[in-house]
């Protein structure tokens, strides 16, 4: 496999930027990629020579760990940046930032922040091709190919699948980019979360269902998300409890039931057990939660790979 | 000291008519379709534009605290150079203008320094903070010609019903800057499909509206005269409509981006999109102009508000709200709405012109004999490049930066003398 002309150099801001036959390449890449980790020696030299800066202003911990080891197992040197908001805002610029580690020769930056936009500010600085680990609510576009990654090794054929996402629609990254890959593929989306959680236009905008109510939206699905529920959303008025959040849309055994019988379970982590997904479900057998994690490396060494030109 | 301007299409009484005017010493003397008169400076406009000086009602010239952004020369320089020889003064400065002292100090200066005349706006409430009355009466004698918290808005009703009755005791106009910052929370950009689409927080077009409802009947309730900032939405047009056929005293502005701009320029993550209102719907551009058009938007106002481009220049959601408008206005008008054929020249002259004057009674603001030579003599044949170098603006932050309009000032007048020049006009 080699990576291809068209993939170098090239930004990962969200998946609109990208052909649906794109998308798929990519997914091939990290089919690829996916077998060099289960080798006993987990590394390729084909980035040998290029550094990777992973800039994370907003705190993951797991996100991170997946891009830098990703760049470790194709051999690219990788510097990491850590920093808070208030940090920044009180001293050094994002821009001031990208100037001083541009200076030391930066080939790609995965950034993590939270303010849309913000991967595009770091390209305009750096003028090196950045991938977008999570900006604010806007996109979460690796995210939503290992979610499409995890879904294609288990089912094969995408289109026409059903899938039913559960949740916090409204400050949801991972939903915008995923509903935008998934509609490329063919395939249906419903989303379905309490009203004041989900925002105006989403139908119209992403061409998806809009459901409020949780058995309606899971009925027949495929494929069933179930999205992190944060807790501060409670004191900004937006639901009374997590008890009745709870009651009303968490994915239980009963609720399941109207998904189809085989239907995979998803989630982008960090779970909150017992209140969005019950730990029955969240460890069943038709549970690909863990196996998210593992092909998240695999999605980003795919686009290391492709956005710097590698070869396997 | 006596200027001859020779064969423009001047401005007179609603046309465009081809005219000679000659200024002795701060006043337009003659108006006539030929005069022989010999004059020191002779100016040949044959095929230019002669407007009465244009009238903004709403500029923040960051002046007193803030002229790392701009200040009242920088500031009434990118006034002259738009067109521009009146503004208002909008008094979230710092310190805020809620007592005479700093109403002073912005009309001394603005007199020794400024190349406009500036008119000030007072807060409404000490400090703008929405707690207690201002000290309107002592700096209406000082020379304010309305009271604002512009930038602001009083939440509390019974506070702002009591502002309307106590400014109207004094004869001043209030202008609303219509938010409701509970509806409003954090959003950066109109609450609506991009809002959804980018997952940047919204600001619905009902923290606009219900206090455009709200401040319509209390005016309305004590007869007062309350000029609506900005107005951005559909449904306040709307509002204002019915409470003028009703015979309320409401009027209201509209900027130049929200005829011109929509929510979706904001897809590009420019902060320059973003502003307070923020930029709406398609469908709420077309209803503030045909507003406009019609009458029910008296006037056009830039809302210029200078930030420095490291405030500026980064997380869409850490930049501030606002936008510079001054110098691009009239061009920019011009070439999105005059020139496609949308709007007249004629409403377009008018709107920046005498209509704004009444809005708040201000000198008249038209081309006569005996009036103040106040006048801008535009080039609609030629374009400007709103480059930053040729933004006279401390600040560069329009959204229009970098872009060629068709429309370019070649002079503005201000009491006689000139205030902004092209390098490239001549005079003869």
């Amino acid at each position: 496999m080699e990576a291809t002309p068209q993939f170098l150099g090239r930004n990962m801001y969200g998946l609109e930027d990208y052909s649906a036959d794109e998308i798929m390449y990519i997914l091939e890449a990290s089919k690829a990629m996916k077998e060099i980790n289960l080798r006993q020696y987990k590394k390729i030299p084909t980035l040998r020579g290029k550094t990777v800066c992973t800039l994370f202003i907003e705190d993951s911990t797991r996100t991170r760990m997946s891009f830098e080891l990703a760049a470790k197992r194709l051999s690219a040197d990788v510097v990491s940046f850590a920093a808070s908001i208030s940090s920044l805002q009180k001293g050094e610029s994002l821009q001031d930032t990208i100037y001083t580690l541009g200076a030391m020769g930066i080939d790609l930056y995965c950034i993590r922040h939270s303010s849309p936009g913000s991967p595009q500010l770091v390209h305009k600085y750096s003028q090196k091709p950045v991938i977008n680990g999570g900006d604010g609510r806007h996109a979460h576009p690796t995210q939503a190919l290992l979610d499409i990654f995890s879904i294609w090794e288990h089912v094969g054929n995408l289109k026409g699948l059903k899938v039913t996402i559960v949740g916090d629609i409204l400050n949801s990254r991972v939903v915008r980019s995923n509903l935008i890959g998934m509609k490329k593929l063919g395939m249906d989306v419903t989303i379905c979360g309490p009203r004041t959680l989900m925002p105006p236009n989403m139908d119209k905008l992403f061409g998806c269902r809009v459901q409020y109510e949780l058995r309606e939206a899971l009925r027949d699905a495929d494929i069933v998300m179930g999205l992190r529920m944060q807790f501060e959303r409670m004191t900004e008025g937006l639901f009374p409890s997590l008890e009745e959040y709870s009651k009303h849309y968490a994915l239980t055994q009963e609720t399941i039931k109207f998904a189809k019988s085989d239907a995979l379970i998803m989630h982008p982590g960090p779970m909150n057990r017992g209140i969005e997904i019950l730990p029955e479900i969240a460890d069943s057998k038709q549970s690909i939660i863990v196996e998210q994690v593992a092909n998240g490396v695999a999605v980003r060494m795919a686009l290391m790979f492709l956005i710097l030109g590698g070869k396997l | 000291m006596t200027t001859l301007i020779k064969n423009g299409n001047v401005y007179l009484n609603g046309k465009f008519q081809t005219r000679d005017i000659l200024i002795k010493k701060e006043k337009i003397q003659k108006i006539a379709r030929h005069l022989p008169e010999k004059a020191d400076r002779v100016i040949d406009a044959s095929g230019k534009h002669i407007f009465p000086g244009f009238v903004d009602l709403h500029v923040h010239l960051r002046d007193p605290g803030q002229t790392y952004k701009e200040d009242i020369v920088s500031g009434t320089r990118a006034a002259a150079h738009g067109g521009f020889t009146s503004l208002c003064a909008m008094p979230n400065t710092d310190p805020v203008v809620d007592n005479i002292a700093t109403v002073d100090y912005i009309q001394r200066r603005a007199k020794d320094l400024g190349s406009a005349k500036v008119y000030v706006i007072g807060a409404m409430t000490k400090k703008s903070e929405g707690l207690e009355i201002s000290e309107m009466a002592t700096m209406k004698s000082g020379g304010i010609v309305a009271v604002s918290d512009d930038g602001g808005c009083v939440q509390n009703a019974k506070l702002m019903l009591n502002c309307i009755r106590y400014a109207t005791n004094f004869g001043l106009p209030l202008v609303v800057h219509a938010e409701d910052y509970n509806l409003a929370g954090k959003g950066q950009i109109h609450g609506g499909k991009v809002s959804s689409r980018l997952g940047l927080t919204g600001l619905p077009s009902l923290a606009e509206e219900v206090i455009v409802s709200r401040d319509i009947m209390l005016a309305e309730n004590n007869d007062a005269r309350l000029h609506i900032a900005h107005i951005s939405t559909a449904r306040s047009i709307e509002m204002v409509r019915q409470a003028r056929e009703r015979g309320a005293k409401i009027s209201s502005e509209v900027t130049p981006h929200h005829l011109i701009l929509t929510e979706e320029a904001c897809l590009s993550f420019d902060t320059n999109t973003k502003m307070k209102p923020p930029l709406r719907t398609e469908e709420d551009r077309l209803a503030c102009l045909e507003a406009l058009r019609d009458g029910t938007i008296d006037c056009i106002a830039t809302d210029h508000a200078s930030h420095a481009d490291f405030e500026k220049v980064r997380e869409f959601d850490h930049a501030p709200f606002g936008i510079i408008g001054l110098e691009t206005a009239f061009s920019a008008l011009y070439h999105h709405l005059v020139k496609p054929g949308l709007l007249s020249l004629e409403r377009l002259a008018e709107a920046l012109t005498d209509a704004p004057a009444r809005v708040l009674d201000l000198p008249p603001a038209m081309l006569k004999a005996g009036l103040p030579a106040d006048l801008t003599i535009i080039d609609l044949e030629q374009q400007t490049h709103f480059s930053p170098e040729n933004i006279l603006s401390k600040s560069k932050n329009t959204p229009w930066l970098d872009q060629k309009l068709w429309g370019k000032v070649l002079y503005t007048f201000l009491d006689g003398r000139i205030t902004w020049e092209d390098p490239d006009a001549q005079i003869s």
